[in-house]
């Protein structure tokens, strides 16, 4: 996994509650069988008019204008802003996957989805909760054009606005490790395989039926 | 010091190494795989070198992409028309093979939604761990399981250590009080109480249902609850273990037997939440007030009762739920304040694993039985749940009422629920279905979906709009 440690790119506002990974990324792109190439098709329905299929040419597909990931101005962004419940829905990690096959390295909004904002660091986005009073000052300062980059520091826990305010963010200490540093996260596990053989040796005499292994 | 709740009891038996950063290493006792979330991480496992941790402890069955036309199932996995969703069964095949994992592949008759397959086989037993990739996961929960969705790569953490590291959840009580009207199923009950929590309310939180309408329930009724737990927003739901939960997993194939089925009786009687066990959250729901449910939105917390209507723009309080509700009603073509059976239906699917076992299909095959399909409905399907639900209602001549009515009865599988395969809705179509989740695009480009329950999804079939059960003859 790449690691993170600092990044600064361009923002962009997803002014939306409850953004489900369906619509981060749609059904049809789910028959995939690696992890790349869902960048053209993050935010499918959204970005285009028509319905996508994959293996086509997405390049020549008419343009959804309205939609703000189509605006020159965005179209760089590293870091997106967005509101509640983010990543709401299906467990796919093709979700985040797009996500980072775009460019986006980190998301700002009030809330994540579970499921989602775990999925996340598994493959080095940065979710990050700030309170919504604070990302409402951040869509503010975006759609006023008075914000166009941002950086994030995750040593130190701020994001730093080009106004100089420094915004800083909880995280879970293991996760930070994990992502500063890129780290595997099974090959942590299986260091832990003495005490999983054990946890395992004491549960075959508290509960012998689960280890009858009826599906051998 | 307070009791402990059922969550906190399956937690603290799974713990391998509790850490001082508030994280733990959990164990996990069952593992469940389908074709779309698992190719890259069997990758993964193979690019790192390892091996599945406990090969027995994991079961997979295509259900997402496998068409449900007979003729294209005759074949088996050469037989799937698109190619894309051909090499994913086929990858799943061979990944299976190579690993020595067991799998219901699309010719057993087992083959089926992986959340119905797992308790109807005795896999998903009380006082387990389970994970799938797969959201809904949280079903197996209706056991006395702790049940939760992954992602692909703790599907490649879990195949290589059977382990997780998580932080423990909150405890959410969700309590629902009294009895239940003719009419008022599982399935009310659920979408009722995410309409009032909301699709972020147990974010963060394990639920547990409970209450005299829970206890009243069938297990297959628990599983429509738990299913949607996620919808919630919490990764896991609950119920507590009681003669039902034993009963149900009784004699399966793989429920424990003999003198093991003793002893894991007894520790089973003891998975229910202590007397005086703490949640740090109780939502308390009275039955009587739970009409049979419709979703008129994009987002399963978009609901109201059958008798109800569209919300309109000054029942908002705030500028964001505003611009929610304008964007649903541009998205589902419907008026603020529109009455909802006034809502015409274009299609109408039976089927999912909220939705597909055979207590689903009974129900929806009464209320069709000598009725037709009105003439504006386009399509109505029924897809069992799996396999041996297929069977089953077979054997009982459900599918004969289905057919009679004018209704399709398919072959196993996920189906028009996500329209990864060739079921799908047309762009600007309403579909009363059964499924979980009605948001934009989910059963097909530019689809509407009404999320229902079985009863109410047959009666709209026959009616063409959205009716009220309890008034239906
Ligand atoms: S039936 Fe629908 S919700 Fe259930 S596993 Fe299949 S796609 Fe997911």
């Amino acid at each position: 996994m790449q690691a993170f440690t600092q990044h600064s790119g361009i923002v962009v506002p997803l002014d939306r509650a409850n953004v489900d990974t369906d619509l981060i990324i749609p059904k049809q792109f789910l028959k995939a069988v690696k992890k790349t190439g869902f960048g053209p098709n993050l935010f499918d329905q959204l970005r285009y008019l028509d319905e996508g299929q994959p293996g086509t040419d997405h390049s020549t597909r008419p343009i959804n204008p309205d939609f703000v990931l189509n605006q020159e101005k965005y179209k760089a962004a590293t870091i997106l802003l967005a509101r509640e419940n983010f990543g709401c829905g299906s467990s796919r990690e093709h979700a985040p996957w797009a996500l980072l096959d775009f460019g986006f390295r980190a998301i700002l909004a009030p809330s994540f989805a579970d499921i989602f904002y775990n999925n996340c660091f598994k493959n080095g986005i940065l979710p990050l909760v700030l309170p919504a009073e604070e990302i409402d000052m951040l869509f503010q300062g975006v759609e006023s054009g008075e914000i166009a980059e941002l950086t994030v520091d995750l040593d130190s826990q701020v994001v730093v606005v080009p106004t100089g305010k420094r915004l800083h963010f909880d995280i879970d200490p293991f996760r930070k490790t994990c992502l500063l540093k890129g780290l595997d996260d099974i090959g942590l596990t299986l260091e832990k395989k003495d005490l999983i053989k054990k946890y395992e040796e004491t549960q075959k005499l508290v509960c012998p039926w689960l280890f009858e292994d009826q599906l051998a | 010091m307070s009791g402990k709740t059922l969550y906190d009891k399956l937690w603290d038996s799974h713990i391998v190494e509790q850490r001082d950063d508030g994280t733990a290493l959990i164990y996990i006792d069952r593992h469940l795989l389908h074709e779309v979330t698992s190719p890259q991480a069997f990758e993964g496992l193979n690019l790192a070198g390892r091996k599945p941790w406990r090969t027995a402890a994991n079961l997979a069955t295509p259900d997402h992409n496998v068409p449900t036309i007979k003729d294209e199932r005759v074949a088996g996995i050469k037989g799937i028309m698109d190619p894309l969703s051909r090499l994913q069964v086929e990858i799943l095949d061979v990944n299976c093979r190579e690993q020595g994992i067991v799998q219901f592949g699309m010719e057993d008759k087992r083959q089926g939604i992986v959340h119905v397959v797992g308790p109807e086989q005795g896999l998903t037993q009380p006082g387990m761990t389970i994970v799938c990739g797969d959201s809904h996961t949280s079903t197996h929960g209706a056991l006395g399981a702790l049940a939760q969705g992954i992602g692909t790569s703790e599907v490649e953490h879990v195949l290589s250590t059977q382990c997780l590291v998580q932080k423990k959840m909150k405890n959410m009580l969700i309590r629902v009080d009294g009895q239940l009207g003719a009419g008022v199923t599982a399935k009310d009950i659920v979408l009722h109480a995410i309409g009032v929590i909301g699709t972020a309310g147990g974010t963060g939180y394990t639920i547990e249902f409970g209450g005299e309408a829970v206890a009243a329930l069938s297990i297959e009724g628990r599983m429509t609850l738990c299913n949607m737990a996620i919808e919630a927003g919490a990764r896991a739901g609950l119920v507590a273990v009681d003669a039902k939960t034993i009963e149900y997993v009784k004699g399966r194939p793989l429920a424990p037997k003999g003198a093991m089925w003793e002893k894991a009786v007894k520790y089973w009687q003891t998975l229910v939440s202590d007397k005086d066990a703490h949640f740090d959250e109780l939502v308390v729901i009275n039955s009587a007030d739970i009409e049979p449910q419709v979703t008129w939105g994009t987002s399963p917390e978009m609901v109201t009762g059958v008798c109800g209507r569209v919300p309109t723009m000054d029942m908002m309080d705030s500028a964001s739920k505003r611009d929610s509700l304008r964007r649903a009603l541009s998205y589902m073509g419907l008026n603020e304040g529109q009455s909802i059976q006034d809502i015409q239906l274009d299609r109408v699917f039976i089927g999912s694993c909220t939705n597909s076992r055979i207590e689903d299909l009974r129900a929806a095959a009464k209320v069709v039985k000598g009725k037709k399909v009105a003439s504006s409905i386009k399509q109505a399907l029924v897809v069992p749940g799996s396999g041996l639900v297929q069977q089953q209602a077979e054997q009982e001549g459900l599918d004969k009422i289905f057919l009679a009515a004018g209704f399709e009865w398919r072959e196993p599988g996920c189906s028009m629920c996500l329209a990864m395969n060739a079921d799908k809705l047309g762009e600007g179509e309403h579909c009363a279905s059964t499924s979980n989740r009605n948001f934009e695009g989910r059963q097909g480009f530019g689809g509407r979906t009404h999320l229902v329950s079985p009863v109410m999804a047959a009666a709209s079939a026959i009616a063409g709009h959205f009716v009220d059960i309890r008034a239906w003859n």
